[in-house]
């Protein structure tokens, strides 16, 4: 298999802070990962700085073997990499429908004057578009509140949403930061489900940070076990749960957040 | 219809592309400007230098003069729109003052302080109104396609935004840039309205004028930006005697508004008349004793 996304000795430091340590890590395409590590551990500032709201301080990351180091976010994620925040971040005062729309306007090919006046390709743009973002809401079980304003939903389902708007970019890496967070034992088994649903129907590989254990063992089919900015292991559900350095890093007295 | 009557109309018209303009920048993109008078000014020196000195046909300095407003947003864009908010809104201010002194010192093209005379009336009711409605429908149709759901994007979730691939750079851009060519054709016309300029027309309180108006009407209104520009152009037309405290009675709305109403008149909504027919269909139906004793359940 063909590695998708190749990080190699990356760090960040802000200031004397070191949140991302010596950090390396290769995924094959088509595959689930996990990222594991106590709070503070640097999980969420390594997906930024791959979506390039940081610069790395040192350190190589390649997207199908070319470097996106240096590039804004907005071309990484038109280069296939989507994403959703730890702290939800949807488009409150919009509806659920064009939290979605907004995501494809790169599958809106019109210009300015077409756009003003609706000539041209707008129309036929327009409706290819929505029919899309339908069939994700439908995907995602939301098309029911495709008219409801994004900031007023339930908790779980503007999670759901930022990963519909996220798969209306069609990435091919899906990066999700605790997508079961503030979740149940009942939701975060059905998002389990989900996540392997989206998996299949949209070929893509996942990158997930998150913090209940059953979940991640679960779903995914390697974990990296992060501290202090750096890997300490790297292995399958079963040889994470059983390693030593592992347990006494993270699982041992380790409470959920 | 009386001349009178006829020039409130007209300004009302001028007053709403420039307004339509900053209701796109800030309204729907979250960006503060206090300069877009310069913008207006802009317009109104460059189409009326080329219809008066030099014979050009109206509708090309109509087209001209939008265009070079665009392209001056364009460069102080590209210099401040990387600025954060507040640095941005303080750069915009210090460009419309300064373009208004370089049209008062570039005497020999402006006529400086003495103003700008001699333009052709060819501002005409007609005119100004048909072009304000292809303004409408324009910065509506605009904000209902992808470059105003980016924009809307950006004012919602700037991270966000860029996370989903828009290059929020390039489209706060042509925010800038759309705003300042609706703020110049309104100079254009304004020019041509009146057929005398000078740089005092274009100063700050005007800037300021136009984003009071955007507030109070609503950021992220489109029509909220087109009454509360009748209602602030008509009004103290009607009561004359408080033309002089306009600028106070703006501060007081505005300040009235945010305290009780922070969303504008309109807050995010279009105005539609489905409220209205709503409210007479209460009235009617409690009138109406068949139907309010049928619905039993
Ligand atoms: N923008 C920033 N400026 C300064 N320090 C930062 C910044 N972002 C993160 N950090 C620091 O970097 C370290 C790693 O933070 P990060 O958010 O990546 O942790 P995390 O593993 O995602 O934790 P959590 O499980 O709590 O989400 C922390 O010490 C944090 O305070
Ligand atoms: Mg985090």
């Amino acid at each position: 298999m063909k590695p998708i996304l190749t990080i190699t000795n990356l760090h960040k430091h802000f200031g004397g802070v070191k949140a991302i340590n010596d950090f390396s890590v290769t995924l094959e395409k088509g595959k689930i990962y996990g990222l594991i590590g106590p709070n503070g551990a640097g999980k969420t500032t390594i997906f930024n700085t791959i979506t390039g709201i940081y610069d790395p301080t040192m350190g190589n990351i390649a997207l199908n073997g070319e470097s996106i180091v240096g590039k804004a976010p907005y071309e990484i994620s038109n280069l296939g990499i989507a994403r959703t925040f730890q702290n939800i971040r949807l488009f409150g005062n919009l509806s659920v429908l064009d939290n979605v729309i907004i995501a494809c306007h790169v599958d809106a090919k019109y210009g300015l004057f077409e756009a003003m006046t609706k000539f041209g390709r707008f129309k036929k743009n327009e409706e290819d578009i929505k029919e899309k973002c339908l069939k994700l809401l439908q995907f995602v079980g939301l098309e029911e509140m495709r008219d409801d304003i994004a900031g007023a939903l339930p908790y779980g389902h503007q999670r759901k949403l930022e990963i519909a708007r996220a798969l209306a970019t069609n990435p091919d890496l899906l990066l999700l930061d605790e997508p079961a967070a503030g979740m149940n034992e009942k939701e975060s088994e059905e998002l389990v489900r989900f996540i392997q649903n989206i998996h299949e129907n949209f070929d893509l590989t996942i990158l997930l940070i998150e913090h209940h254990m059953d979940f991640v063992m679960s779903l995914c089919d390697e974990i990296a076990v992060l501290n202090f900015g750096s890997t300490i292991f790297m292995g399958s559900p079963a040889e994470v749960k059983s390693n030593p350095a592992v347990i006494e890093a993270y699982l041992g007295g380790e409470d959920d957040a | 219809m009386s001349g009178y009557v006829e020039g409130v109309i007209i300004l009302v018209c001028i007053n709403v592309i420039a307004v339509l303009g900053v209701s796109i920048l800030t309204g729907f993109t979250r960006l503060f400007s206090f300069g877009n008078a310069g913008f207006m000014a802009i317009g109104a020196y460059a189409s009326a230098i080329l219809t008066t000195k030099y014979g050009a046909p109206f509708p090309v300095a109509l087209v001209v003069g939008p265009i070079i407003a665009a392209i001056a947003a364009l460069g102080l864009g590209k210099l401040t729109l990387k600025l954060k908010g507040d640095y941005f809104l303080i750069t915009t201010l210090g460009f419309g003052e300064s373009i208004r002194l370089l049209f008062l010192f570039a005497e020999p093209i402006t006529g400086g302080a003495r103003g700008l005379s001699g333009i052709p009336p060819k501002t005409t009711l007609f005119i100004a109104i048909g072009i304000t409605v292809l303004a409408f429908l324009g910065a509506w149709n605009f904000l209902r396609s992808k470059y105003g759901r980016n924009l809307m994007a950006i004012r919602e979730q700037e991270i966000a935004a860029e996370a989903v691939g828009i290059d929020t750079a390039k489209f706060k851009e042509y925010s800038f840039m759309i705003s300042a060519a609706y703020a110049g054709m309104a100079g254009a016309l304004l020019a041509h309205y009146y057929m005398f300029i000078s740089p005092i027309m274009f100063n700050l309180p005007k800037s300021a004028e136009l984003t009071i108006t955007v507030v109070i009407g609503g950021l992220g209104s489109l029509s909220g930006s087109v009454l509360a520009t009748i209602l602030l152009t008509v009004l103290p037309e009607v009561f004359r005697s408080a033309a002089e405290y306009r600028m106070l009675l703006y501060g007081l709305a505005v300040v009235v508004i945010i305290v009780l109403k922070p969303s504008g008149l309109m807050g995010y909504r279009e105005f539609s008349l489905r409220p209205i027919f709503k409210l007479y269909e209460r009235i009617f139906k409690k009138n109406d004793p068949t139907q309010t004793k049928g619905d039993g359940k």
